[in-house]
């Protein structure tokens, strides 16, 4: 067990990642199964999914609503109330402080306050209803401060007016309450909230949904500015997939409780592998470049109180064959990528050794489709004869 | 009134002017003799078949047009149009009538309809009230023939719902059947897809075009989202501090924005095809930038001069000590800026010896 859980004394903030081994993940989710137990039946809300966050990274977490992807994130913090019910997985959380991996499911109420703020901070979705409309700015912040950090009532003051400094809010807000702040202020308060103990890993969930473009423009230089000089990691929880293609290293697709493709940014952008984040990608309307078609997705999410067999996307995805049916969803590596860690849970991009396409398993050939530039992940003539090969 | 007369709106090519609205204002007194003037002199045409879009930042006074052109607030300043005649909302008679012509939608599917209520209810009672001539059995009629429009079948099924069983875009989709059961010629949509999830927002949009093309509905579409007024939109009015800033055919202002505050829109859109550069350099690259502009939004815009001048790279003197108008730039497009030439060279130089065209 972790000794150093609720060290009053503020470790430095050192950039980058604090000469830890890089590769290890400070948040490391492991086949996590959230379900929430209705009076109808067991809702799986979350179902096996694992996902890395390492040390400075951001990771983009994007779905639709209903997909899940709250629920992943509240799970792995444990902030989930009943009707829901973790029934599987681990989380494993090793940081700076806390350099022992823990696994935050077997944690007691003690030292789950050590974690929560400390080691991982969350800005809610909506500022609007996460700040408390009787306390002013000052109060909210010296709160979170005294509570987590051991600071004389006047020392958590100063800390509060730096913190305010840190997002560029003048210090003479301080006594401002939240229905005198503008929406990007307020969210910039939470942000300084999430910030005001140093912790390693922030989950931001939809941090600037609510707010115009420009200001949450604004916001995102500034949380990454933050995130260089203060090392922390961020899960980035979002359904604008436009916004993560910029803003994240990496980008993990999530759909009806289970993750549809993990990859880099790059990777998800111009070689998405997974029918699903193709037409997301084809459901924004850019304004650079040529107009061009928009599908947008027809149809509507599966119900997860009875998820129908096989891929959850099938009833909704043109390139579905009977196969899909009976497949077994898992994450496994898209072979005609060049990155080892782009994953995704269609087996028409071949993931599985034993039921991959012995042609496209040639790397010579791989390489030449995706040189001639043939979409090189996706369902083409070459793949698409081997579906029945898939079934298990 | 001469600006009419120069300007011709991208949308005019779709149809006739269904409803209008010129110098429109709209103050509002927050006490202590302050007074918020949340819409300035703006003038609007919404034509049969085409699409007109408003965008702006929250505050800038685009939910108040839409507002104020529903018959929901009295301007202060101007006059509304409907076919040519000038609208008096004066009772409730007048007041429905109007409404019968002009229908509204709102942003929040969540707070727009009443929970205690079916789907059938919301429905109904616009046909009810609009349509009084219809027989109960027309009414059931009409109600289900609504819904498949919205593509909500099986009719039956949706009808006897109630809003909280139903999805977001669901709701929203409701809430278009309501808007559309009054038969009216003029559809207001204030932010009609924001608050949806970003795969339903397209569909939406398909479903709004294709009423707007089977109904030939004049439609406003408010939005702060300028990548869907490209797509959707005939005309692109931008508005900044309850003023019309810059307007002009959509394709053109979204690829050749003219004013700073449009340029600074277009630019802050998320860029897909820049992986990460653009936020990050611009982040890197000036590090106060997004510290200087947290004060400075609509709401702090000074009194005199440019309200826009605040937050302008381009801002000089006279932009500090004079408010610009409009300036024509084209035969349908104009920008209120004094430094255009600067700001936007390409598009003051294509410009056919326009003047002034507001006074």
């Amino acid at each position: 067990m972790t000794t150093d859980l609720g060290n009053p004394v503020p470790a430095p903030a050192e950039p980058g990642d604090g000469g830890r081994l890089p590769g290890t993940p400070v948040l490391s989710i492991r086949d996590l199964s959230v379900v929430y137990r209705t009076l109808a039946g067991d809702v799986r809300a979350v179902d096996n999914v694992t996902l890395d966050l390492h040390a400075g990274e951001v990771v983009g977490l994007v779905g639709e609503s209903g997909s899940g992807k709250s629920t992943l994130a509240y799970g792995a913090t444990r902030l989930l109330r009943a009707p829901a019910v973790i029934t599987s997985g681990n989380v494993w959380y090793a940081g700076r402080r806390m350099t022992t991996p823990t696994d935050v499911l077997q944690l007691t109420a003690d030292q789950l306050t050590g974690l929560r703020w400390r080691e991982i901070a969350i800005v809610f979705q909506s500022a609007m209803n996460a700040l408390n409309p009787v306390l002013n700015v000052h109060d909210q912040l010296t709160d979170v401060i005294r509570a987590h950090l051991s600071l004389s009532r006047h020392e958590a003051t100063t800390k509060a007016a730096s913190l305010l400094d840190l997002v560029g809010i003048p210090r003479t807000r301080l006594r401002s309450y939240p229905h005198e702040l503008s929406g990007g202020m307020r969210q910039r308060v939470m942000i300084a909230m999430a910030l005001a103990t140093d912790p390693e890993v922030v989950i931001m969930d939809e941090p600037t949904t609510a707010l115009d473009v420009v200001v949450q423009r604004e916001i995102l230089g500034q949380i990454l500015d933050l995130k260089d000089s203060l090392g922390f990691a961020i899960l980035f929880i979002t359904h604008d997939l436009s916004l993560l293609l910029e803003l994240a290293d990496r980008i993990a697709v999530m759909y009806a409780g289970q993750l549809m493709e993990v990859g880099t940014a790059t990777e998800i952008h111009h070689e998405p592998a997974h029918p699903y984040t193709k037409r997301l990608l084809r459901s924004f309307p850019s304004l650079r470049g040529p107009r061009r078609e928009l599908t947008g997705i027809p149809g509507t999410p599966p119900d997860l109180l009875s998820p129908p067999p096989g891929c959850p996307f099938l009833p909704r995805c043109t390139e579905g064959t009977d196969a899909c049916a009976t497949i077994d969803v898992r994450l496994a590596r898209v072979r005609t990528s060049a990155d080892p860690d782009h994953v995704t849970a269609c087996p028409f991009v071949l993931p599985d050794p034993e039921l991959a396409d012995p042609e496209l398993a040639d790397p010579e050939l791989a390489d030449s489709l995706s040189a001639s530039g043939a979409e090189p992940a996706g369902i083409s003539a070459t793949s698409q004869p081997n579906a029945e090969e898939l079934k298990p | 009134m001469s600006s009419q007369a120069t300007l011709e709106s991208a949308a005019a090519v779709r149809g006739p002017l269904a409803l209008s609205a010129d110098g429109l204002g709209k103050d509002f007194r927050l006490g202590r003799g302050t007074i918020l003037h949340a819409v300035k002199d703006v003038s609007i045409g919404l034509y049969r078949g085409a699409v007109v879009s408003l965008v702006g930042e929250s505050g800038s006074g685009k939910s108040t047009v839409a507002r104020l052109l529903a018959g929901q607030e009295r301007p202060t300043a101007g006059t509304i149009r409907l076919d040519e005649h000038v609208v008096h909302l004066s009772g409730r008679r007048a007041f429905r009538r109007y409404k019968s012509e002009v229908q509204l939608v709102f942003q929040d599917p969540f707070a727009s309809l009443n929970p205690a209520h079916t789907v059938r209810y919301h429905i109904e009672r616009p046909l009810h009230l609009h349509q009084q001539a219809l027989s109960r059995q027309q009414v059931r009629q009409q109600a289900a023939a609504l819904m498949e429009q919205v593509r909500l079948s099986p009719a039956d099924k949706y009808l006897a719902k109630y809003p909280h069983e139903l999805s977001g875009g669901q709701r929203q989709r409701v809430a278009f059947a309501r808007a559309l059961a009054a038969e009216p010629r003029v559809l207001l949509a204030d932010e009609p897809v924001s608050m949806l999830d970003v795969s339903i927002r397209l569909e939406m949009l398909s479903l709004l075009d294709d009423l707007r093309t089977r109904f030939h509905l004049a439609m406003l579409y408010i939005t702060h989202d300028i990548a869907s007024a490209r797509y959707f939109a005939d005309e692109v009015l931008v508005m900044y501090a309850g003023q019309i800033v810059e307007r002009g055919p959509a394709e053109d202002v979204t690829q050749q924005p003219a004013h700073p505050y449009t340029q600074l829109l277009v630019s802050s859109a998320p860029d897909p095809d820049n992986l990460g550069g653009a936020l990050r350099n611009r982040a890197k690259r000036d590090p106060s930038n997004g510290n200087g502009a947290v004060g400075a939004s609509a709401s702090s815009s000074p009194a005199v001069g440019c309200s826009f001048s605040p937050r302008c790279p381009f801002a000089d003197d006279r932009c500090r000590a004079q408010a610009p108008a409009l300036l024509q730039v084209s035969s349908s497009r104009a920008a209120a800026c004094w430094r255009l030439d600067v700001a936007a060279p390409s598009v003051y130089a294509g410009r056919e010896g326009g003047g002034d065209v507001t006074t």
